[in-house]
């Protein structure tokens, strides 16, 4: 492991003349940032913020910035990020590099779409800057291209516009996925952030939550007041076996029991509403030391409904449930990464408890069913899929293996690609 | 937290001690003013102070070695700043002891950051602040020079020097008013500690902390954190005879 604490140091050595892979955070939830044999470069160092237009709201900062410190620095000022995860805790070059999507796909596209230029540090020593006019076909292969194209030093993008921080949000339950379809089509066009918890247990029941922001400076609470810092801190060594199928069924039950009417309107922070998790500092370790595998997968949306049942189907073949299965539906806005993973369509994200073998089958069988039905999968949070699989899903895959830089390589890329290239 | 710091001069400005420092000051409004080795690094610095902070910051690239250039650097800052309430000479290098053992050169040069350099930069500001008869002068030192050790002598009697200078310049400066500050962090998360490994390490802003809390109350020696101070205190107690036996 190396740091990289400049954006205007150079890159540093690999070891043993081994491959180099940038880490941020580290909170992707794969192996993209891994890098057996080789030399980990962490950017967490170089956070700083360069420059800002109070007009247009463009921002740029070193990669490893934060989403957290950039909504702490643009919040007050009146600003916004373009879309976000669901977590703060990456950094800025991690969010271009794996092209995050937010609750507001359909609306404002991917975090890619919103990058206005970006400088890559090359192994040779090069630093290109690159953006849609000048060294555009690195700028495409450096949005979702995880980590691969060279070590992003510094990032542009474009910040919204926020009166307040708070979120008029809107929350329907639903008793299964039929309904998910129908009370989705509504809100979709009405609200900018839409995403839904699913009971995948019980194979469709959920909440759908959405919201919109606040746009009026003079209404009750609004205020821009950013988030604080997460006061609760998970411990270590959870026991694993507290996850099972009876606690997950029972945490499903309660969760979708909590909201009793129909639908409840209500205001919330931004930070309650986006950022839920980051309110508790490592949540993960709620699995213990085996972990979880994670899939996030975008289905076509003629064949989703269908897909869906058949993947809860076959977690409750292997007795696995999960308790983070959340549904959103992704827009046609186009990002211009050419690996970027959003396309139009439904995407699920699910989380399952590490059970060893038992989980990799199913794993195997969510991947059949991915590859039936015209899906793919997001290699950020990915950490089992095959190759033939990442080779159907990704149609650029030739194209963008040329901006590689020689000296980069990670754990997920050579599983990846593995007797592909 | 608020300083009553508004004018600072920090030498060796992009080092991890002083970027925490700078970040402080900055935060409660001071106008800075930044020497360093490195005019890209001290670009970003004052790019990112000057955003986040609205802070008033100045950069100059010096050569530390060269200490004729020294005087003119220190003016250079007292102009813009319009005097200093506060200056840092955080600026060292830790050069591996082997290495020093080897080749005298690489020692030379330990003394040469460590101690010359930074007795220098000390000299010229304890002028200023002698003439004027107001400010703190803030010097890291370190613990390890409270005694030298073989794991790391070369370091060790550099910064031995340099708290030794620091005294007698504190009690030169005493009747004028100003005051000098000797700072000994043990192992502090800076990448000049990137390669220990320690559970007595704590974070740059720990020690920045500590550091102007010290400055704010006109103490003459700091300890970051305290508990190197009962911890040197032992180590300086043990008679040599049994001390050269060890290996520290």
């Amino acid at each position: 492991m190396k740091h990289i604490r400049w954006s205007c140091d150079p890159l540093p050595a690999p070891a043993d003349r081994g491959t180099l892979i940038p880490l941020g955070l580290g909170n992707s939830l794969g192996d993209c940032c891994l890098n057996n044999g080789g030399t980990v470069v962490v950017t967490r160092g170089m956070n700083r913020l360069l420059d800002f237009d109070a007009e247009t709201g463009l921002i740029r900062c070193e990669a490893g910035a934060t989403l957290d410190e950039v909504l702490r620095f643009a919040v007050p000022r009146g600003w916004f990020l373009p879309t976000t995860p669901g977590t703060s805790f990456i950094t800025v070059g991690g969010a271009v590099a794996n092209d995050v999507h937010g609750k507001n796909h359909h609306w404002a596209g991917s975090f890619g779409c919103h990058v206005t230029r970006l400088e890559l540090l090359r192994s040779d020593g090069r630093r290109l800057v690159c953006s849609l006019a000048e060294n555009s076909d690195f700028f495409a292969a450096t949005i979702g291209g995880m980590g691969l194209t060279g070590l992003i030093t510094w990032v542009e993008f474009r910040l919204r516009r926020i009166v307040s921080t708070m979120i008029e949000t809107e929350s329907v339950k639903f008793r299964d996925l039929d309904e998910f379809f129908d009370v989705s089509e509504g809100t979709d066009a009405r609200c900018e952030h839409t995403v839904a918890w699913v009971d995948c247990v019980t194979r469709g029941r959920g909440i759908l939550m959405c919201g919109n922001n606040v746009d009026d400076a003079g209404a009750a609470g609004a205020t821009l007041k950013p988030h604080t810092e997460p006061r609760l801190n998970f411990p270590h060594g959870f026991p694993s076996c507290a996850l099972n199928r009876f606690s997950i069924r029972l945490f499903n039950q309660l969760y979708y029991s909590r909201q009793l009417r129909k639908r409840v309107r209500g205001l919330q922070h931004y930070s309650q509403f986006f950022y839920p998790l980051d309110v508790v500092k490592n949540w993960h370790r709620v699995y213990g030391a085996p972990g979880f595998f994670e899939a996030q997968i975008v289905l076509p949306p003629d064949v989703a409904k269908e897909a869906l049942r058949e993947i809860f189907k076959q977690a409750a073949r292997f007795g696995q449930g999960a308790f983070l299965v959340v549904l959103k539906k992704l827009g046609s806005i186009r990002s211009p990464g050419l690996m970027s993973f959003p396309r139009p369509g439904v995407t699920l994200g699910i989380d399952f408890p590490n059970k060893g073998e038992r989980t990799k089958k199913l794993f195997t069988e969510i991947f059949r069913i991915g590859l039936d039905t015209g899906a793919a999968f997001n290699p950020g949070k990915d950490a089992l899929m095959p190759p033939e699989c990442f080779a159907k899903t990704c149609p650029n895959l030739e194209s963008f293996s040329a901006f590689i830089d020689p000296a980069f390589s990670s754990n997920a890329w050579r599983r990846l690609t593995k007797g592909l290239l | 937290m608020k300083t009553c710091i508004q004018k600072a001069f920090l030498v060796g400005a992009t080092s991890g001690i002083a970027q925490a420092l700078a970040e402080r000051l900055a935060a409660s409004g001071a106008a800075l003013f930044l020497a360093g080795r490195s005019g890209g690094k001290l670009d970003l610095m004052a790019r990112d102070l000057r955003l986040r902070h609205g802070a008033r910051v100045e950069t100059l690239a010096v050569e530390f070695e060269k200490t004729e250039g020294h005087a003119g650097a220190v003016r250079r800052a007292w102009e813009w700043l319009g005097g200093a309430d506060a200056s840092f000479v955080c600026h060292g290098a830790l050069i591996d002891q082997k290495v020093c053992e080897r080749d005298f050169g690489e020692a030379t040069r330990s003394f040469q950051i460590n101690l010359l350099s930074a007795a220098s930069f000390a000299g010229e500001i304890a002028n200023r602040m002698e003439a004027a008869g107001h400010g703190t002068l803030v010097v890291i030192s370190s613990v390890a020079g409270d005694r030298g050790r073989q794991s790391n002598y070369a370091y060790g009697a550099a910064k031995a020097g340099l708290t030794a200078f620091l005294q007698g310049l504190r009690n030169r400066l005493f009747p004028s008013g100003a005051r000098v500050l000797t700072v000994k962090p043990g192992y502090v998360d800076t990448p000049m500690a990137a390669h220990i490994r320690s559970s007595l390490k704590v974070s740059a802003d720990r020690a920045a902390r500590d550091i102007l809390c010290a400055a704010e109350k006109g103490c003459d020696t700091l300890y970051t954190p305290w508990f190197w101070r009962p911890i040197m205190l032992v180590v300086r107690l043990i008679p040599e005879y049994v001390f050269k036996r060890m290996k520290l």
